[in-house]
This record gives structure tokens, C-alpha cells and sequence, in this order.
């Protein structure tokens, strides 16, 4: 029989094994969030994190060896945030009559998301580099480190917290949202789009389509509106 | 279904290069995503032929944001540094954008007139 380190010392090299591993990961996340009922807590993206970070964490392997497998899964975002123009195309005569609500819920829920996340952060002694790459991460991952760089974020930094924020966001929105009594979808979906970018509007698909469908325009939006609103409430609470 | 892919594909290569040509403030899959929505308005059977491949990809949106959750790991040593101030402001922010957000909709919804009773959610499930 072949030695089990050299088996490894090829696992290691390609791939394949952090492919496979990421897309195990999911699956069991998946089926944990629909053991747990399809409950907000039992996220699928927390889950598989959760047993990647365990067992890269065990095999000693470094982010970078695993990502050169996992990229291939990581390259689908950008194919499905394009596909994202389906549900908004087949909801579209409900986004024109939405227009103003729209507007209204974008404007109040992003200066909320980057005001807050500054006062709170200051507030409790963080430098101002961090605060940097805290104040754009309600929005979407790339557009985030684009912002944070500007501002004289770090991009590692943000990234990560975008990913944290999206994650707490696909969680509360559900029991959150129910304790203030809201029932439309489109208004559920729009704010969690804004506050909680794609993890969000993952967790939005999971419930309703309208609600996906306004929480991917929600992103969408407070991408842009984020690149300017960042920049002045930096020079206001920084 | 190959077909379909290189559709959705091609709309995000436009996207990125007219990202970077412009100098957009968007990302390139957002602009790819608005140039897909312009292309079913002119043509509805195009939504028609794309429709089982994005209903695949959205349905696992989930799992194309695990490796970069991962890197959430990768980076822990610095967010442990500044940790419960960091997630403090993090639940903080969400809790609260996510609540004015819709409270924000719901009222201009009213006073506009554009509530939409197809959209509720109904009593009995959560």
C-alpha cells in the first residue's frame, strides 16, 4: 500500500479535494437547515464555514491552498448575481409601482447601515483603518473593498466583515422582522438586500421569490449609493 | 443548458468590461444583470430560455459565498484583536438598517398608495 502521506502530498497540490470538501460542507449545511425547519439560525453558509475553518484548521492547510480549489465555486457568484435579472425581470411591474418606497427604504437603510456601524464602532474605540473598512460593509464583497480602499480601508479586513455582516443579517432578518409586524415581502426582501448584501438575498430566496427579487435590487443599489455615502459619514464619525 | 451559460456568462463579461472601460462606481455582474433585464424586456422569450439554468443557480446562492466565508478564518488573529466593539458594530448596524429599512418601505408605501396586496406575507406562516 502507498504511503498515506504521499496520497496526501497529492491531495494537497490540486483541487480536487477542497472542491469536493467545500461543496460536502454545503450539503451538510443544507440539510442541517432543513433539519433545523428552514430556521433564519441554521444558516447554510455559517454551517459549511464553520466545517471548512474545522478542518482546515486540523490538516494544517493555509486559506490560499484551499481557495485554489474552492475558487471554482467562488467564480459562480458573479454568473448568479447576473441571473439575479430573472426574478427581477419577472417582477418588474411590482418594482415600477414600488419606485418611491423603494428610494425611500434604500435611502434610510444604507445612511442607517454606515452612520450606525461608525458611531457604534467609535464609540467603542476603534481606530479609524478599521473604521474605514467597517463603514461600507452592508454592501456587496467587491464593490465593499473597492469603498474601503478608497477611504484607506484594509480589503482583507472588509471583506471579511462583509461576509460577518451578511451572515448576522440572513439570521435576524426573519424573527426580526416578524417582531415588528412587517408583511409585505417586497418591503422584507428590499431592506434585507440593502443591510445584509447576497447573504441576505440568499436567505430572502429561501422564503419568498418577491422578497428575493427586491432584496437582489436592494443590493444592487446600495452598491452605488453606498461608494457615496461612505466617504462622508467617514469624515463625520471618523 | 451550455447555451444558457455562455448567455449569462457573456452578460457578465460585457459587465466587466464596461465596468472598467467606464469607470463605473457598479461591479460588473450588476451591470451584466441590468443589461439581462433591458434584453428580456425586447426579447420575453429569451427570459423563457434562461429561466431553468438561473432558477439552479439562485436556488444554491447560498453555497457560492462559502469560500469566501472561509477567508472569514483566514483573518480571524485581526478581528479577534478588536472583536466584540467589531461585532457590536456589525449586529448593531444590521439589526438597525434592516428595521428602518422596511419600516421606511411600508410607510411610503402607504402614503404613496403602492401597497401591493399580492405581495403580503400571510398570517399563518413565518
Amino acid at each position: 500500500m502507498t504511503d498515506p502521506s504521499l496520497i496526501w502530498s497529492y491531495l494537497a497540490q490540486g483541487p480536487l479535494l477542497w472542491l469536493t470538501a467545500t461543496l460536502v460542507a454545503y450539503l451538510a449545511g443544507d440539510a442541517c437547515f432543513r433539519a433545523a425547519g428552514r430556521q433564519s439560525w441554521a444558516n447554510p453558509v455559517m454551517i459549511a464555514v464553520i466545517l471548512l475553518a474545522s478542518l482546515l484548521w486540523l490538516t494544517r492547510t493555509d486559506y490560499a491552498t484551499y481557495f485554489e480549489g474552492a475558487q471554482f465555486v467562488h467564480f459562480m457568484l458573479g454568473p448568479a448575481t447576473v441571473a439575479l435579472a430573472l426574478p427581477l425581470y419577472d417582477n418588474l411591474p411590482r418594482v415600477r409601482r414600488a419606485f418611491l418606497p423603494m428610494m425611500a427604504a434604500l435611502t434610510a437603510g444604507s445612511v442607517t447601515a454606515v452612520a450606525s456601524a461608525l458611531a457604534i464602532g467609535r464609540a467603542l474605540g476603534l481606530d479609524v483603518a478599521v473604521l474605514a473598512s467597517l463603514a461600507p460593509k452592508s454592501t456587496t464583497a467587491p464593490v465593499a473593498i473597492g469603498i474601503a480602499e478608497r477611504i484607506g480601508g484594509q480589503p482583507t479586513l472588509t471583506a471579511s466583515l462583509v461576509l460577518l455582516t451578511g451572515i448576522l443579517g440572513a439570521i435576524v432578518a426573519t424573527p426580526l422582522l416578524n417582531a415588528l409586524r412587517i408583511r409585505d415581502w417586497r418591503a422584507r426582501g428590499f431592506a434585507v438586500g440593502v443591510a445584509a448584501h447576497g447573504i441576505g438575498t440568499a436567505r430572502a430566496f429561501q422564503v419568498s421569490e418577491t422578497a428575493g427579487a427586491f432584496s437582489g435590487i436592494g443590493m444592487g443599489m446600495n452598491a452605488v449609493l453606498t461608494a457615496i455615502i461612505a466617504p462622508l459619514a467617514l469624515r463625520l464619525f471618523g | 443548458m451550455i447555451m444558457s451559460l455562455a448567455v449569462i456568462l457573456g452578460f457578465q463579461l460585457v459587465g466587466e468590461v464596461a465596468s472598467r472601460a467606464l469607470d463605473l462606481p457598479l461591479p460588473g455582474p450588476v451591470i451584466g444583470l441590468c443589461l439581462l433585464v433591458a434584453s428580456c424586456l425586447a426579447r420575453p422569450a429569451l427570459a423563457h430560455r434562461l429561466r431553468p439554468v438561473t432558477m439552479g443557480l439562485l436556488q444554491h446562492l447560498s453555497l457560492f459565498f462559502v469560500p469566501a466565508g472561509v477567508g472569514v478564518v483566514a483573518h480571524m488573529a485581526l478581528i479577534r484583536d478588536q472583536g466584540i466593539a467589531l461585532a457590536l458594530a456589525i449586529a448593531g448596524s444590521t439589526v438597525l438598517a434592516i428595521g428602518v429599512g422596511a419600516l421606511v418601505f411600508v410607510a411610503v408605501a402607504k402614503l404613496t398608495g403602492s401597497t401591493d396586496a399580492s405581495a403580503l406575507k400571510d398570517a399563518g406562516d413565518d
